[in-house]
């Protein structure tokens, strides 16, 4: 694989992605370097009913399949490997990877986010044995079992409607008092009786033997202490960036998330950022495609302007 | 590269807890979108430690009942035996680098 390229994006979700479809068919000579598989986050979603041109909706397995099938059509090149840091030395820019180094003119980041974590105690020691951040993955292991998700946003609510499906009882723990999530989704949750809602909890711990057998919750409001069975908790509080790695080279807001203009411009010149991972997305398949192609025009308007 | 064995009910005593060498079990079910993502990196090991760990998928979706057995609630999940028991799980889509490393501390403590 060469090293040295007109442009190098990282990260090949849907914002990536889009970005390399008009990047390659600009023929600008593109890299694109993804951690794990194309298509980003967007392969764990049950269903996407939001992404326009599917009326019928759309697995969001299918859906990434077919945005990486139709953004490496055109002469994409795309490698698996870890970005580790991001140099500039003059006009060029070098991405230091877990394969070693490549160099280009200009770099979208289109890295996206990651799960946040609850953060308190059993989370870590029992990931994998009933805490889990993947409803998808992991739902058909609680066969009529109880289980919580805790969150109040449409992954929470997305989760807690698959989970239906295998466990007896879904217990939607939620801080506030009210949902974040789309309407069309709450009026579905609210419609289903396996599901009920916790308002004003949070999770305190989480403990169990081998496997999750308890966790226990604070009211915020009346700051009363309770404890509830369920032998899974599915963790939907929300996504962080992944830009730790770039820390003193862009402008960061105080969530970590990559602060741009309109056109994608992060200040340092020939450095964008598109979809989830900057700042002000509003996390949806269409605005990451919609960033990733405005990326790619701005970076091939900065190619042909050096 | 090189293919891990397929295990279930039947052959998992003989492939997995029998065997002379380690061998690291890959917990995966086809609808699991991070299981595909971690699968060319444990056939690249695969390859690379030919001789000295053995490796092998599950399905979890046919075999509940191994899944059950060892615990596994979360998917992907490598499991490492040696002798006969679980000696190791590394849970969910993890570098390869990490995985290289979690093999090399149960090979040097053979």
């Amino acid at each position: 694989m060469d090293k040295n390229h007109q442009l190098i994006i990282v990260g090949g979700g849907p914002a990536g992605l889009s970005a390399g479809l008009y990047a390659s068919r600009s023929k600008l000579d593109t890299l694109l370097i993804e951690r794990a598989i194309l298509g980003g986050q967007i392969l764990n979603a049950e269903m996407v009913e939001n992404y326009p041109g599917f009326p019928q909706g759309i697995s969001g397995s299918e859906l990434g399949a077919l945005i990486a099938q139709q953004a490496t059509k055109y002469g994409l090149l795309t490698i698996v490997a870890e970005v580790q840091g991001i140099e500039i030395r003059g006009g060029e820019k070098i991405v230091s990877t877990s394969e070693g180094e490549y160099r280009a003119k200009a770099v979208i980041i289109a890295g996206g986010s990651e799960h946040s974590k609850l953060g308190v105690p059993g989370e870590e020691e029992f990931t994998g044995k009933g805490v889990s951040y993947c409803a998808m993955c992991d739902g058909a292991f609680f066969r009529d079992q109880i289980v919580a998700v805790v969150g109040g946003g449409n992954v929470a609510l997305n989760d807690a409607l698959f989970l239906t499906r295998f466990a007896s009882r879904v217990i939607v723990i939620h801080r506030r008092d009210q949902l974040r999530a789309t309407r069309i989704l709450q009026d579905r949750a609210f419609a289903n009786p396996k599901i009920e809602f916790f308002w004003d909890t949070v999770v305190e711990s989480i403990t169990g033997d081998k496997l999750v057998k308890e966790i226990r919750l604070r009211n915020v409001k009346t700051g009363k202490g309770s404890s509830l069975e369920v032998s899974g908790v599915f963790v939907a509080v929300g996504l962080r960036p992944n830009t730790g790695y770039l820390k003193g080279l862009l402008t960061l807001d105080a969530g970590g998330f990559i602060s741009v203009n309109g056109q994608m411009e992060t200040g340092v010149p020939g450095v964008f950022a598109a979809g989830d991972i900057r700042a002000g997305s509003i996390r949806q398949v269409v605005s990451a495609a919609g960033d990733g192609a405005t990326a790619a025009i701005a970076a091939e308007r900065f190619l042909s302007s050096m | 590269m090189a293919e891990p064995l397929k295990v279930d009910d039947k052959n998992f005593k003989e492939v997995v807890l029998e065997a002379k060498m380690p061998v690291l079990v890959d917990f995966w079910a086809p609808w699991c979108a991070p299981c595909r993502a971690i699968a060319p990196a444990v056939e690249e090991l695969a390859g690379e430690y030919a001789g000295r760990v053995g490796f092998a998928k599950l399905n979890v979706d046919e075999n509940t009942k191994l899944a059950t057995e060892y615990g596994v609630r979360s998917i992907p999940t490598l499991l490492i035996f040696k002798d006969g028991k679980p000696l190791t799980q590394i849970v969910g889509l993890r570098p390869k680098a990490e995985l290289k490393k979690q093999l090399d501390v149960v090979l040097g403590k053979g």
